[in-house]
């Protein structure tokens, strides 16, 4: 009997590749729960909280109902989702505004992990629960003013006094550091770099917004300052010395990231897809035109691309194979391409690309700061450099 | 018997008197976001993206709202379908649903009303509930027969068009929507509810409710397994016609009384 002919494969323009066949359904399902999170309650208030230059603090409590904070991490009021499911979650979280992919990976990331893997049972128990509900707010201090790229040059210092500690120093660019509950913050003691919990409150300790800035307006960027903190020991992460600590830290986030910014792209690519069919010039849908539709394959090139490291670094990272060095080449990559897909989105959408009615100048923005943080771009292609070479470039 | 196994026997009699038993139907349906298309023989295309059907979401929503109010309930859904909708199944699962028994035998495909009643009857008959909630109409065939004949063959009292439903005991009270309000309706459980939108904004399938879906129970049972067997179908569609073209708007010049012309259009078209 003659086999029937199978049908054509189908081509979708908003999923070329069919990378969606790849996942399977609890990943699609967590996926779809994002995505709908972030139409109903982020992309409503986006654009006036872009403006204002404010972070809902209120929505903290409703990521942590939905489960998306310290989602990768296993018990204490965690999910233990795979690594896959989280950066689907980045995805479509940052497909909304990088601003809330940054709350999320440095809440989960940068302060929910380093108290799960360095913290005491004790540290973990008063702070991991509270923190996967969205009930208590977590920033990462490492950076510096004049520290950036090398942060082992670190000046904030924690000497013994007693049992207790003393904690001097200046954190700058600190992620939620205004509207954090605890912050985790790395310090240089007599033994090498160590990581403290620093809660609000604490005498000593504050914390100073950055306002004028044109990026990741959504999100809560400032300064941390710290006078003669005292803090007994019990405040210590007993489990690490050195600055592997910190690093470790910003590799799961970068992580998060190379999956984010493709939901930044995804939107632009979108945008830009649909107002060329009907945004009309000389009498036709731009999209007629040659030159629009080379810009918009060659988005169309790149995001899938990107997409697809990302998913592939994705299965590695739940396989246990995915080194730091993998996760700088998706990084790179993924920002670099990203931010490149969102300008020419821009030059589609021509002046309407620049206000906030369309979200491609906010991604475009945003994603500015993204190319630089958790590693910029430079340091990320010496690391990649290094691996090849085995030639360190940047010392 | 000593003293305390006395106690405990009554315990037990107690909490599973108390014990509410909800069944929810739920349906796979395709995407309505889609395009839809036909098969040749008038039936749907089932080959694309398929979804829990969002009627039935509003229905597993007021099943879980009631359970919510209660000491104890159970919320178990019953789905008849394809393998592919085990998916709805999940995300009903997700949502925060109990169990589920999924009824899937090739010798359903094309299953009419009535035979589909049949069918889930059979499944809810093995449960026993107290109630048995189900959306007004399915998203895609759109009969809106089905609930009740499921009602008729369990021999269930049916509630329809629920917007807000309370179980009290052995009583079960609704507010029927209408087009100017409600009606408060009551009847004994068993019984059977249709209910719309109103009874709220269906819950996200939170990534909690995800993850725990993964170990509840999800049953498949047959044809053979239920003890029913295919009849003649009661039905049959013979054509699918697309709508009328909308014609176009009437244009009302203002000459001084154009807004008495449009307050009396709008009454016409009962929107005011």
């Amino acid at each position: 009997m003659a086999k029937a002919a199978p049908a054509r494969p189908e081509v979708k323009p908003l999923d070329f590749l069919d990378i969606d066949h790849l996942l399977q359904d609890e990943e699609r399902m967590i996926r779809d729960t994002v995505r709908k999170f972030v139409h109903d309650r982020i992309l409503p208030g986006i654009e006036g909280w872009f403006e204002k230059g404010v972070f809902p603090k209120e929505i903290a409590p409703e990521l942590g109902r939905l489960g998306l904070l310290g989602m990768h991490l296993h018990g204490y009021g965690t999910l233990g989702v795979s690594a896959t499911s989280y950066g689907l979650a980045c995805l479509e979280l940052e497909a909304g505004d990088s601003g809330f992919r940054s709350f999320v990976s440095v809440q989960g990331s940068l302060a929910m992990f380093p108290i799960w893997k360095y913290g005491s049972e004790e540290q973990k128990r008063e702070w991991l629960p509270r923190m996967a509900a969205g009930e208590a707010i977590g920033c990462f201090g490492l950076t510096e003013p004049d520290s950036g790229s090398d942060p082992a040059s670190m000046r904030t210092s924690a000497r013994r006094s007693g049992g207790d500690w003393i904690l001097n120093g200046n954190k700058l660019w600190i992620t939620n550091g205004g509207i954090a509950d605890l912050a985790v913050v790395w310090a240089r003691a007599e033994d090498g770099i160590r990581g403290f919990v620093v809660p609000r409150g604490s005498k000593g300790y504050t914390t100073r917004d950055i306002h004028q800035k044109l990026s990741l307006r959504a999100s809560v960027t400032s300064e941390l300052i710290l006078e003669d903190v005292r803090l007994p020991e019990s405040a210590a992460l007993p489990d690490v010395t050195g600055m592997r600590g910190p690093l470790s830290c910003l590799n799961e986030a970068r992580y998060g990231i190379l999956w984010g910014v493709v939901g930044a792209a995804r939107t632009c690519y979108e945008t830009a897809l649909e107002y060329s069919k009907t945004r009309h010039q000389f009498g036709k849908p731009i999209a007629s035109f040659q030159l629009t539709q080379e810009k918009l394959v060659n988005m169309l090139l790149e995001l899938n691309k990107a997409a697809l490291v990302a998913y592939h670094l994705g299965r590695m990272k739940d396989e246990g194979r995915l080194a730091a060095q993998h996760v700088s080449f998706g990084k790179l990559n993924n920002v670099r391409e990203a931010l490149e897909i969102c300008r020419s989105a821009r030059t589609i959408l021509a002046a309407n690309g620049i206000t906030l009615e369309y979200p491609v100048i906010r991604h475009i923005n945003n994603l500015e700061s993204v190319l630089t943080y958790e590693g910029t771009s430079e340091i990320h292609t010496l690391v990649l450099g290094e691996a090849i070479t085995g030639i360190q470039a940047y010392r | 018997m000593t003293p305390s196994a006395i106690i405990k026997l009554r315990f037990i009699a107690f909490t599973e008197k108390a014990r509410l038993k909800i069944v929810v139907t739920v349906k796979q349906i395709p995407d309505p976001n889609a395009t839809l298309k036909l098969t040749s023989d008038n039936r749907l295309a089932r080959d694309g993206e398929v979804v829990l059907d969002p009627g039935d979401e509003y229905g597993v929503e007021a099943a879980l709202r009631i359970k919510e109010a209660a000491d104890e309930a159970e919320v178990v859904l019953v789905s008849m379908g394809p393998a592919k909708a085990a998916d709805a199944i999940r995300k009903g699962l997700s949502m925060g649903a109990d169990r589920a028994i999924h009824i899937s035998d090739d010798g359903l495909a094309g299953a009419d009303a009535l035979t589909t009643a049949q069918v889930l009857t059979a499944a809810i008959k093995g449960e026993s509930p107290d109630l048995v909630v189900c959306g007004c109409e399915s998203t895609d065939g759109s009969t809106g027969m089905v609930p009740p004949m499921i009602a008729e063959l369990l021999g269930f009292p049916q509630l329809t068009f629920a917007k807000q439903v309370e179980v009290s005991g052995s009583k079960v009270t609704i507010q029927r929507q209408t087009d100017v309000g409600y009606d408060v309706v009551e009847a004994d459980t068993p019984a059977l509810i249709t209910v719309t939108a109103g009874v709220g904004e269906p819950r996200y399938a939170s990534l909690k409710g995800i993850m725990a879906a993964r170990s509840k129970e999800v049953k498949k049972v047959g044809l053979g397994d239920l003890g029913v067997t295919r009849g003649k179908p009661a039905e049959e569609v013979l054509e699918v016609v697309e709508a009328e073209k909308r014609q176009a708007g009437e244009v009302i010049e203002d000459d001084g009384n154009a807004v008495e012309k449009i307050v009396a259009l709008l009454a016409k078209v009962k929107a005011v």
